[in-house]
């Protein structure tokens, strides 16, 4: 993971980092990001003059009222900063914020998926927080590690984890007991799960709608995947493994699956869902997120870890990181301030855990007050195993532009897996080409 | 004919005036009248047409991200990709040009046709004309995102309410709309023309006011039935605007993108994926930002040779 920084270099930077801020008039291009820490404050608390925060995220759904609730809470609280929250569809939100950071009009502050972090980095919408981390006294420990070294990208931390939202099984306990199934029992192994699909198929229910359009078709098929003991790319991420014996297992399964009448044929986009929400469909393996959206609906299910369908246990997740955008002529008042907030909100994220997240950081992951969570405690049993795509630039494009297609024609049975994913991995070894020679890794 | 003769030297001494070709010497505020109300239009459309014009050729000889220090020189590298086979951007890009042109045969014919047989029937005097008039033209004012996501639904395999309805009927209730050729084009093509005819139906509804009764009457001396005065008033009368119309319905169905980024995401695979969707996904969620100027120029140039094509089909005879 690259060189670690030392402690003189630590205390350098964060004092150079005012005068770099101050002293650069010039737009990102000649502010390589690297050399300017975040710099100021400490992020224990913040005592400069009064300052406005923007705050800008994508929680466009249930949960963005719990963040709204965390960062009212903020400013009452805190007399000299006032954050404001401004919320964007997430894919607008990943064009829109590059745009207006390199414009000087951005936020202060901004969450980013973990997958996108090095992209921004090394496209200099972000700023390195080793400080941060460093000040507030954040370790590897304090976090799963695959969740804390995902956020580093060449030798720096440029994201602060919020949460990882896995991918969990949500189970319909209307349609279980209609197929006679015990609906506290979800089953957790490959032979319970085939014997209750094949239960509920006796009963006429398809009881495992296999979704077709991206991205859920690739998130499931990342899952099963990682549950083979494949990966999505080598070591040195100059290619594409998904089209090992692991991911032809993985996506043959679910085509079969369709192909034997477990999942009806031509699921559309989300239609999964609805059919859940609807009393049709048994099984759902999807995000954490929906647990707000089934609550709100009305619907009896449960939701706890993913059944083990392959040789170990493995789960599609990605996770929420602070990040601090590297504006020009950035107000150090402003940096320290948002510090302070990431590190508030960071304590206190057990009430982000009930907007339906697993808290990142362990001291909160293992309060009380999460552990009572249900069922956010019981899918946080997943975090040893989740897995994240490697910390590189444009990784974040490479699955959309060359998976996504291949994983959408198998499953609509226009294409054979093998073929779908072998044609897919040469796509992605040139785009991972391009990608080098753009970010020149 | 003697008033349209005046009218021209009238026209004629003006131009001559303006381009100070003969006659008297022009004053100075009536050299920069023509330009001066013009001018208004003219900075707006350098601004953000001509300038981007140029700007994005410029763009597409590199390969551009505009948050990256090194923007390299790459001459004409970006277009001799999109004609190398086995290049990153070649089968994708004409996979989307190609769903572009297909969506554009089957929707232009269509978008063309039927709002000029509604208007057609709005002509009429009939009672309850303009509540009609203002339901043909009422899904026109939604957005395309508010369309989208309604026919995404209604058309969806398994839980759309187009496939209950047709089980109902006793037809087959599990056509996969969204999701399998040749229906994901029925489910694009569908609700466009649903959605957009309205527009053009107007058009044609002014086209047909403008046209001479004494026309239609003199064609009922002559004793022609309804479907030759079609042939030989209708017809001709609205040359102008079916020019108009074929036009602008070709260019906006060239550039479509909110329907299948939203009603079938491109899917099955890539193959209901549009040029702009693919040009966007390119330019602004990859950061390609030269490769994806150099396909919008090469989309461009395409829509303007079919544009030519289209003005010279339809030039007025004798003109």
């Amino acid at each position: 993971m690259g060189r670690r920084v030392t402690r003189q270099e630590f205390l350098l930077m964060s004092a150079g980092a005012g005068f770099v801020l101050a002293g650069c008039g010039g737009g990102p291009e000649e502010n390589p990001a690297v050399q300017q820490q975040a710099g100021a404050g400490s992020g224990k608390q913040y005592n400069g003059p009064k300052v406005k925060l923007s705050f800008w995220n994508g929680f466009t759904g249930g949960d963005g009222d719990y963040m709204l609730r965390m960062v009212k809470q903020f400013s009452s609280q805190e007399k000299n900063i006032d954050v404001t929250m401004n919320t964007i569809q997430w894919p607008d939100y990943y064009q829109k914020v590059p745009a207006a950071v390199s414009s000087g009009e951005g936020p202060d502050v901004g969450i980013m998926h973990i997958d996108t972090v090095a992209t921004n980095a090394a496209r200099q919408v972000i700023l390195p927080l080793d400080d941060v981390a460093n000040a507030l006294n954040l370790k590897k420990s304090d976090f799963f590690p695959v969740v804390w070294d995902a956020g580093i990208y060449n030798g720096h931390r440029y994201g602060i984890p919020l949460d990882v939202h896995p991918y969990a099984l949500f189970y319909n306990k209307d349609v279980m007991e209609k197929g006679g199934l015990d609906p506290d029992k979800p089953p957790q192994t490959k032979d319970e799960y085939m014997a209750a699909l094949d239960q509920l198929k006796d009963k006429g229910i398809q009881g495992f709608w296999v979704p077709s359009v991206a991205p859920d078709v690739t998130w499931l098929f990342e899952t099963l995947l990682y549950q083979n003991g494949g990966e999505l790319y080598n070591d040195a991420v100059t290619e594409a493994t998904w089209n090992s014996d692991a991911g032809v297992d993985a996506l043959t399964w679910m085509v079969d699956l369709i192909k034997e009448g477990y999942s009806p044929k031509n699921v559309g986009a989300l239609a999964e869902q609805v059919a859940f929400q609807n009393n049709k469909n048994a099984f759902y393996w999807s995000g954490i997120w929906n647990i707000l959206t089934f609550r709100d609906a009305g619907v009896n299910f449960g939701a706890g870890p993913l059944p083990q369908i392959g040789s170990e246990k493995g789960a599609w997740a990605n996770s929420h990181n602070f990040v601090i955008m590297n504006k020009q002529d950035q107000d150090p008042n402003k940096i320290a301030a948002s510090k302070f907030f990431i590190s508030w909100v960071s304590r206190n994220s057990a009430e982000w855990a009930k907007a339906g997240q697993v808290p990142a950081r362990n001291s909160v992951r293992e309060s009380s007050a999460f552990q009572s969570l249900e069922p956010q405690s019981k899918i946080a049993q997943e975090l040893p195993y989740v897995r994240f795509p490697p910390s590189v630039p444009g990784i974040d494009a490479v699955v959309p532009a060359a998976l996504d297609p291949a994983t959408n024609e198998a499953v609509l049975l226009k294409k054979d897996p093998e073929a779908a994913l072998d044609e897919a991995a040469s796509q992605a070894k040139q785009i991972l080409k391009e990608n080098r020679q753009k970010y020149q890794a | 004919m003697a008033t349209q003769n005046v009218r021209r030297t009238e026209v004629q001494t003006s131009t001559r005036k303006i381009l100070g070709v003969g006659g008297r010497k022009p004053t100075d505020a009536s050299l920069l009248t023509p330009y001066l109300f013009m001018a208004p239009y003219l900075v707006l459309f350098g601004v953000f047409i001509l300038v981007p014009g140029f700007y994005g050729i410029w763009i597409s000889l590199h390969n551009w991200d505009y948050l990256l220090p090194g923007k390299p020189w790459v001459g004409l590298q970006n277009y001799v990709d999109l004609f190398t086979p086995g290049s990153v951007t070649f089968e994708p890009f004409w996979q989307s040009m190609d769903a572009t042109g297909k969506f554009t045969l089957y929707s232009v014919p269509l978008l063309v046709v039927v709002p000029l047989l509604v208007a057609l029937v709005l002509n009429q005097e009939f009672r309850g004309r303009n509540f009609f008039r203002t339901v043909y033209f009422a899904p026109y004012v939604l957005g395309v995102a508010v369309i989208g996501i309604l026919w995404r639904y209604l058309l969806d395999a398994n839980v759309g309410l187009v496939n209950y309805y047709l089980g109902q009927l006793g037809l087959p209730d599990n056509i996969p709309w969204t999701n399998e050729l040749p229906w994901a084009w029925v489910a694009l093509v569908g609700p466009t023309v649903w959605w957009t005819l309205g527009f053009n139906t107007v058009i044609y509804l002014a086209g047909l006011q403008d046209i001479d009764p004494a026309l239609y009457d003199a064609a009922k001396v002559d004793g022609a039935n309804r479907w030759r005065r079609f042939l030989h008033v209708t017809l001709p009368g609205l040359r102008p605007i079916l020019l108009f119309v074929i036009t602008v319905t070709i260019l906006l169905s060239a550039n479509v993108f909110g329907q299948p980024y939203i009603i079938t995401n491109g899917d099955p695979g890539d193959e209901t994926r549009s040029a702009i969707m693919y040009i966007a996904e390119e330019g602004l969620k990859n950061f390609n930002m030269g490769s994806a100027a150099a396909m919008s120029y090469v989309l461009a140039l395409f829509l303007a040779v079919i544009s030519v094509a289209n003005f010279a089909l339809f030039r007025y005879r004798g003109d």
